[in-house]
């Protein structure tokens, strides 16, 4: 269903870097974009779901895009920064901040320029992937953000709750 | 239909829900003595009277035009025409079902004028004499007290009476009219006796005297010219209204005492004026030089005391009666005083770091009054309990009727105030577990009466304030428990290890389990095994905690403990490593050191000769990093039992704006929400006994593995 059918018309991306990678989410998605900021990590959830931010008095969860996607853990540098989107989870609105290398700029992409994902050679689920957007000569993945933070995606912050307890009876400290 | 009739129409539909509630409560007391319940038959009466004109003027004429009969049914009971048996009672709770369900959706007339007309018709079989009381009412004059209660608005008349002096000769007693006057509100009589002669020249068939009367009433002005109808014609008689009861008044004070006397024609303007030049008080000094007698002036003194008193009433009434305020605009003034908590918290912390001693007693001074303002808002949303006990005791009624069962409801504590989100969450919860007692717990009359119990079970409901908590326990006298049962059940559904070492409170837990039902056979009030763990969930979500107590034959009781609120507590701020975490201050019991780390590789300090347990959130939290030389362990109560947490550093106390994690972390165990702290980063609060309860089964399996 998803996928590059539903692109008819010109649309504005933001784009971000992952590593050497260009990504792109549709601008209507995106609420504003922040510099690194503390992140206070959740205990017992997944690596990639790097913790909370305080964002005008909310509190809004932030996920780690790179360990997302099976690269390594997002390293702070002067680009960092956290892409804050408005997902639709279940039906509600909710406000996520995506943690990304640096964010490039924002494009225009003609439906033409745009084409359906290859169903290997990206390394990603192929669900994530609305399309490939062409512009000169590199290729922009255009993620369907929906998806990527869907709640089946998320919901690995319950099993994590199973996971044994760390520790034991191992002593520290002394 | 305009935007602004339907917001009048929400306002009506709030106002008859409440009405209907008041009438229930009334019903129920009817219901215990209707032999003896004047007060409820006329409040019933006046809340179906409320409901019929509030209806009408709504559109809601198939109310109006339904709950009409059932008043003319209660007008007679309250005349003493007919007696409010059960039968009465029974379809006047069936009455105000259906209002409630004509009023919150009107769209299904056509259904509901059916049931409204069925109603009517057993109604009428029930009381043949609502027909002929129609027919009589539409000649009989308004009723009674009816024009008072609509008319509520006070006016005040001053009225002289000076009868002529023959007034005897017509076999009048002036002094009877005066009590019925009396007779029609608050009122000051002042007789007039300056016309009294001496005794031995007194006519003993003639009146000298006569009244100045000051009366508040809501009656009209004819109602007081009808008493006097028969002496108007031979006596001097002027009513007039001092006082509408409507004019906006700006205080309470009324018109000065010279300005009555001139008013009433008892002094001229000129001599008032003169004598105002005098020191004394203004009415001494009246009488002093004889221009009126003592009693003008004490009459035109009760005069003014008298509007005073109404206009201060009004004025009282006008300030302290409630205001209607959208739960929604109390929400928005939380949360900012959330945001304001915070913004404080920062500014105490810049004030401390800076260590000047102005900005430090200003902070100080807004720590103060951010805590006053924080407790005053939470305290506007707090409501008491009671108005969802009276629901209960419906549910009781119905539900032991249709089982059979004989079941009286007891309520205590019902003025127990409790956050109003928590208040309207924890309406389901009740519901299934009072569903609960009556279904399982209470046996049938005859089965108790062989048990050697009251053949009427009872239901006990109670609320009651503990420490930052509020418990709220359900209890029956009924069957009590079986845990043998429930752990075989539990077995049997795959919920526990046969094997399972279990204490007697986690046997009764599990029938809090998801898909747990003890009773075999499936009835329509519980059973089908979504019950309690419903309850369970709902306790969940407002940090509540549920405990079980049963004695088998004895009967059972569930105790709810609830936070009295869930937007602000008061925490206790630690640190691990960089990590910020806020504790529960109402679960701290003490903070001690740990010194030298964990002795033989167990989690156990010895605190003044007590053995209690620790848990290391370092550990529990995976953070890296190696700990302090010494240690805080933080003493928790959990339920009975004291536990420890280790951590690095305690900071010391915190206003905690609860913030919720949010969807995404919904399924996080032991974190209960975060908090903003003072420097704009976010800290977790912890759940102190889900995380025990974590470490607790995470040592119970590690043991089994082994």
């Amino acid at each position: 269903m998803s996928g590059v059918s539903e692109i008819t018309e010109t649309t504005q991306y933001l784009t971000f870097k992952l590593g050497d990678e260009v990504f792109a989410i549709e601008i209507s998605k995106v609420r504003e974009v922040l510099d690194f900021t503390t992140i206070t990590k959740v205990p017992r959830t997944p690596d990639f779901m790097r913790g909370v931010i305080n964002l005008r008095g909310n509190v809004v969860p932030v996920v780690d895009m790179r360990l997302k996607f099976g690269m390594t853990k997002t390293e702070n540098t002067v680009n960092t920064c956290i892409i804050i989107v408005e997902i639709s989870l279940d039906g509600d609105t909710t406000v996520l901040g995506a943690l990304a290398d640096s964010v490039q700029e924002v494009i225009e992409l003609d439906p033409e320029k745009i084409e359906p994902a290859p169903r290997i050679g990206t390394r990603l689920r192929t669900e994530f992937i609305k399309g490939m957007g062409r512009r000169d000569e590199t290729f922009i993945i255009i993620l369907d953000i929906d998806k990527v933070f869907s709640v089946d995606e998320l919901s690995l912050v319950r099993d994590a709750g199973d996971l044994p307890a760390p520790g034991g009876a191992e002593p520290s400290g002394a | 239909m305009s935007e602004e009739f339907e917001k009048l129409v929400e306002t009506f539909r709030e106002e008859t829900y409440e009405l209907l509630s008041e009438l229930e409560s009334s019903l129920f007391e009817l219901e215990k003595d209707p032999h003896n319940s004047g007060e409820a038959v006329s409040s019933i009466f006046r809340a179906f009277h409320s409901i019929k004109g509030a209806g009408g003027m709504f559109g809601f004429d198939e109310v109006s035009r339904f709950t009409h009969e059932i008043e003319t049914v209660y007008d007679l009971v309250r005349a003493g025409k007919v007696l409010a048996d059960k039968s009465l009672v029974d379809l006047s709770f069936a009455a105000s079902d259906l209002i409630r369900e004509m009023i919150t959706s009107p769209k299904e007339v056509a259904e509901q004028k059916k049931k409204a007309d069925e109603l009517l018709v057993s109604l009428r079989q029930l009381f043949p004499e609502i027909t002929e009381a129609k027919k009589a009412k539409k000649s009989a004059l308004p009723k009674e007290g009816e024009p008072v209660m609509l008319a509520a608005k006070l006016k005040a008349y001053r009225i002289r009476f000076r009868p002529s002096a023959d007034i005897f000769a017509t076999g009048t007693n002036p002094s009877l009219l005066l009590r019925e006057l009396c007779g029609l509100g608050q009122c000051s009589v002042i007789a007039h006796s300056d016309a009294i002669p001496d005794l031995d020249e007194i006519d003993p068939e003639l009146c000298y005297t006569s009244w100045d009367v000051i009366l508040t009433t809501g009656r009209d002005l004819d109602a007081i010219r009808d008493i006097f109808i028969f002496v108007e014609d031979t006596s001097e008689l002027s009513i007039e209204m001092i006082d509408d009861g409507e004019s906006a008044v700006d205080s309470a004070d009324y018109k000065k005492l010279g300005e009555i006397l001139v008013e009433k024609r008892d002094i001229t303007p000129e001599d008032l004026q003169r004598v105002l030049g005098g020191r004394k008080r203004l009415g001494e000094m009246l009488i002093d030089e004889g221009l009126v007698q003592p009693e003008s002036i004490q009459a035109a003194l009760l005069e003014q005391e008298h509007v005073r008193l109404i206009r201060e009433g009004r004025l009282k009434k006008e300030v302290i009666s409630n205001i209607r305020v959208s739960s929604e605009k109390l929400d928005k003034l939380v949360n900012l005083v959330g945001e304001l908590v915070t913004v404080q918290a920062r500014l105490s912390r810049n004030a401390l770091y800076t260590g000047d001693s102005e900005l430090a007693s200003i902070a100080e001074e807004v720590e103060r009054l951010t805590a006053e303002l924080r407790d005053n808002t939470m305290n506007i949303r707090m409501l008491p309990i009671g108005t969802t006990f009276s629901r209960f005791r419906r549910l009781v009624r119905d539900l032991s009727k249709d089982l059979g069962k004989e079941v009286e409801m007891v309520t205590e504590g019902g003025d127990t105030e409790l956050d109003k989100t928590v208040i309207e969450r924890l309406g389901d919860p009740l519901v299934h577990l009072i569903r609960n007692c009556i279904d399982h717990g209470i046996e049938p009359p005859e089965e108790r009466i062989s048990a050697g119990k009251p053949r009427k079970g009872t239901v006990r409901l109670s609320a009651t304030h503990s420490g930052a908590n509020v418990l709220i326990e359900i209890e029956d006298d009924g069957a009590g428990l079986d845990a043998g049962a429930i752990r075989a059940k539990a077995v049997k559904k795959g919920l526990v290890d046969p094997d399972a070492e279990l204490g007697g409170g986690e046997i009764l837990s599990l029938i809090l389990a998801p898909g747990f039902s003890t009773t075999e056979n499936v009835t329509n009030i519980s059973g089908r095994g979504v019950g309690l763990d419903v309850v369970k969930r709902a306790a969940d979500s407002l940090r509540g905690e549920i405990s079980i107590r049963s004695e088998q034959g004895k009967g059972t009781s569930i105790t709810l403990s609830l936070p009295l609120t869930l937007a602000i507590i008061e925490g206790l701020l630690i640190r691990i490593e960089d990590e910020h975490f806020v504790l529960p201050l109402s679960a701290v019991e003490e903070c001690v050191e740990l010194i030298g780390g964990d002795r033989h590789g167990r989690h156990i300090a010895n605190v003044r000769g007590h053995i209690i347990p620790y848990i290391r959130l370092r550990e529990q939290f995976t953070i890296s990093g190696t700990p302090p030389e010494i240690e805080q362990i933080v003493i928790v109560k959990n339920e009975t039992t004291k536990v420890g947490f280790v951590v690095d550093t305690v900071i010391g106390e915190n206003q905690t704006v609860i913030k919720t994690l949010g969807r995404v972390y919904k399924g996080v165990e032991g974190i209960s929400g975060a908090t903003i702290l003072g420097d704009g980063t976010v800290a977790l609060i912890l759940d102190v006994s889900k995380l025990i309860r974590i470490v607790e089964e995470g040592e119970v399996s590690e043991q089994a593995s082994r």
